[in-house]
């Protein structure tokens, strides 16, 4: 028994036996040719053929992966068909007389090497793709298929890298995992692996001798055993039997509902942080977007987003939900979190300072772009806005009142909006204690828990000194949040919780039972929530 | 010919997918469209060439559209470019 290192794709446990995957050597000959016109056809006509087998491929990564997996096969029918690849291929052809699979094969070469020269890892993966379209197509003027032999009985396959063609033609019901020698975890194969859900390690150095012998793919520790002893064995078949329950149960809570065992329902969204997090969000199937995060648009530029800029990527994310809630954060930066072009004097305690809606509320003409911005995705689907850092109940009358110039500012010029939720975040020992009065102004209560915890312990979170007295469970934050329940509901104001706190599945019967209407968590952890709350009570038995 | 100006909001820059995507969106034009990257330039029907550029999230890049129906194509490729780069 020996183990190897390798770097995780996809976690899970595989045990099987292991194939080595030989690419079957693609020895090009070069000959000379006296029929240049004749040649020149071979190509075209195999390049029609590679073409229609890579429309087959897409249409089969389409019902595997979907259709941002495919997209792969149909750029490669755009590399196949780009004009300076083909110009190359031909150029060599008709100069060199020389046969068309080796003026393939020298085309890339040197298309390969342009990516490889790349100061970008993920363009340097790159290379990749052309050598597979251009073997793809060798294959072809060869006269021979592209199919793959299979074994019956599942395997694990070892390769020394697989292109996304070779990884989609696979039969996967008899891949239990990949391992590569070599690869990227941003090539496509990574991607694909990760999308299918079948465990992969990479940048594994195997010797050849594996090809045969027993193996565990030990993706969650990123190792891979190679005969294993047979307490092993039994241990990771223990640990397989886990996962799979676990996977199984947690796949099952996928399209359920979030209901408590006597039938209270519960909003189980999901905190973004750009457009970036929306796969997961949808794979995990969250009911809505409880905090979307509106900084990034603000942290990524050198001079304030324009209206159209943030409409367009609150549009994105609003259609993409299609329907389902989507609240978005009004602007929340500080000291503590610079942006250059807005000109912020440094502070002595930037986490009291001048921030979040306090910015807006000063300089209402950001405030307003953004604004219009929300209010206008609002025509698209269900759109809710919360204001961070609130502490009384003047803020919240001065906020409405600019939110009605917005809309008067709409109507004049005849754009539409829906209807808006409006909320705020309870993030300040403040806001607590007049939760009743704010209740009264807006929709929906939001509790930030890290800046309540904060303010309310008075422990900075940056100072690792105090990490050991920092307590997230401390009674006077659960407490809080009781009050603010309590307060909410007597005027029919709905609350969630936001901040990490929400995420803490030893607290979740805690909360139900407090009465709390949404939580908005991390797209990972949506489905052991769900699969929690339905396993518990909202009254007490 | 029409000039116009984009930053790259995709995180990952133009990388395999939208830089397909827009490949397929500049094939549907008539006029040559150009993508310019400080002194690097490629032909924005081309994938090797848009590939090619290298172009990152935060990216500056000037479009140059030329033909007799530039005026079209080329607000045709700006609204797409909002919309999806």
């Amino acid at each position: 028994m020996y183990s190897l290192n390798g770097k995780t794709v996809f976690a899970g446990i595989a045990i099987g036996k292991i194939e080595l995957f030989k690419k079957e050597q693609q020895s090009v000959r070069r000959y000379t040719i006296d029929d240049i016109d004749s040649e020149l056809k071979r190509v075209n006509l195999a390049k029609g053929k590679t073409i229609s087998q890579l429309k087959t491929l897409y249409e089969k990564a389409l019902i595997e992966v979907g259709e941002s997996g495919a997209m792969i096969f149909e750029i490669h029918q755009m590399m196949l068909e780009d004009q300076d690849y083909l110009d190359s291929i031909d150029n060599i052809i008709k100069n060199q007389k020389v046969n068309a699979e080796y003026s393939v094969a020298v085309t890339a070469d040197n298309f390969a090497d342009m990516f490889a020269a790349m100061d970008d890892e993920y363009m340097q993966a790159r290379a990749a793709d052309v050598k597979d379209i251009s073997e793809r197509l060798i294959t072809v003027l060869k006269g021979k298929d592209n199919d793959m032999s299979q074994s019956e009985e599942p395997i694990i396959l070892a390769a020394d890298d697989l292109s996304p063609s070779e990884t989609v033609q696979m039969d996967k019901s008899k891949i239990l995992a990949f391992i590569t020698k070599y690869g990227s975890a941003n090539s496509h194969t990574a991607i694909l692996a990760r999308t299918m859900g079948i465990p992969a390690l990479i940048g594994v150095d195997y010797a050849d001798d594996i090809n045969g012998k027993t193996a565990i793919v030990d993706g969650i520790n990123g190792k891979l055993i190679v005969n294993p002893d047979e307490d092993i064995l039994q241990k990771y078949r223990t640990k397989q039997n886990e996962e799979e329950l676990k996977k199984k149960l947690l796949n099952e809570m996928k399209g359920k509902e979030t209901i408590t065992k006597d039938g209270r329902k519960i909003k189980l969204y999901s905190n973004i942080g750009g457009v970036s997090d929306m796969p997961s969000v949808l794979s995990n199937d969250a009911e809505g977007i409880g905090l979307f995060r509106s900084e990034f648009l603000y942290l990524e530029k050198d001079n304030y987003p324009t209206e159209e800029e943030q409409f367009a990527v609150y549009k994105s994310v609003v259609e993409t939900m299609a329907g389902k809630q989507v609240i978005i954060r009004t602007l929340d930066i500080g000291a503590d979190k610079q942006i250059g072009y807005f000109n912020l004097d440094k502070e002595e305690n930037p986490a009291m300072g001048y921030r979040a809606i306090r910015i807006c509320l000063d300089r209402t003409e950001i405030f307003k772009t953004q604004l219009k911005a929300l209010y206008r995705t609002s025509a698209f689907g269900n759109v809710g806005i919360m204001f961070p850092m609130i502490i009384s109940v003047t803020e919240v009358k001065k906020i409405k009142k600019i939110v009605d110039e917005v809309k008067s500012e709409l109507n004049t010029i005849g754009i539409s909006y829906g209807n808006v939720e409006l909320g705020i975040m309870i993030e300040t020992p403040a806001a607590v204690m007049i939760s009743e009065e704010l209740a009264k102004e807006v929709d929906f209560f939001s509790i930030g828990t890290n800046d309540l915890t904060q303010y309310t312990l008075a422990i900075d979170r940056q100072n690792q000194k105090l990490d050991n007295i920092y307590d997230s469970h401390h009674p006077a934050i659960l407490k809080m949040i009781k009050i603010v329940i309590d307060n909410a509901h007597k005027h029919n104001t709905w609350v969630g919780i936001c901040g990490e706190l929400g995420s803490d599945i030893t607290l979740t019967e805690k909360f139900i039972k407090m009465g709390i209407d949404e939580l908005s968590v991390s797209p990972n952890f949506i489905l052991p929530i769900r699969s929690d709350i339905r396993n518990c009570n909202y009254e007490n038995v | 010919m029409v000039l116009f100006e984009f930053t790259v909001k995709d995180e990952n820059g133009l990388h395999a997918r939208p830089a397909g995507l827009l490949v397929k969106e500049a094939m549907k034009c008539k006029s040559s469209v150009t993508l310019k990257k400080g002194i690097k330039k490629g032909d924005a029907k081309k994938i090797f060439n848009v590939m090619g550029l290298s172009v990152k999230h935060g990216d500056i890049i000037q479009v140059e559209v030329e033909g007799d129906s530039e005026e079209n194509d080329a607000k045709l490729l700006k609204d797409f470019i909002t919309e999806n780069i």
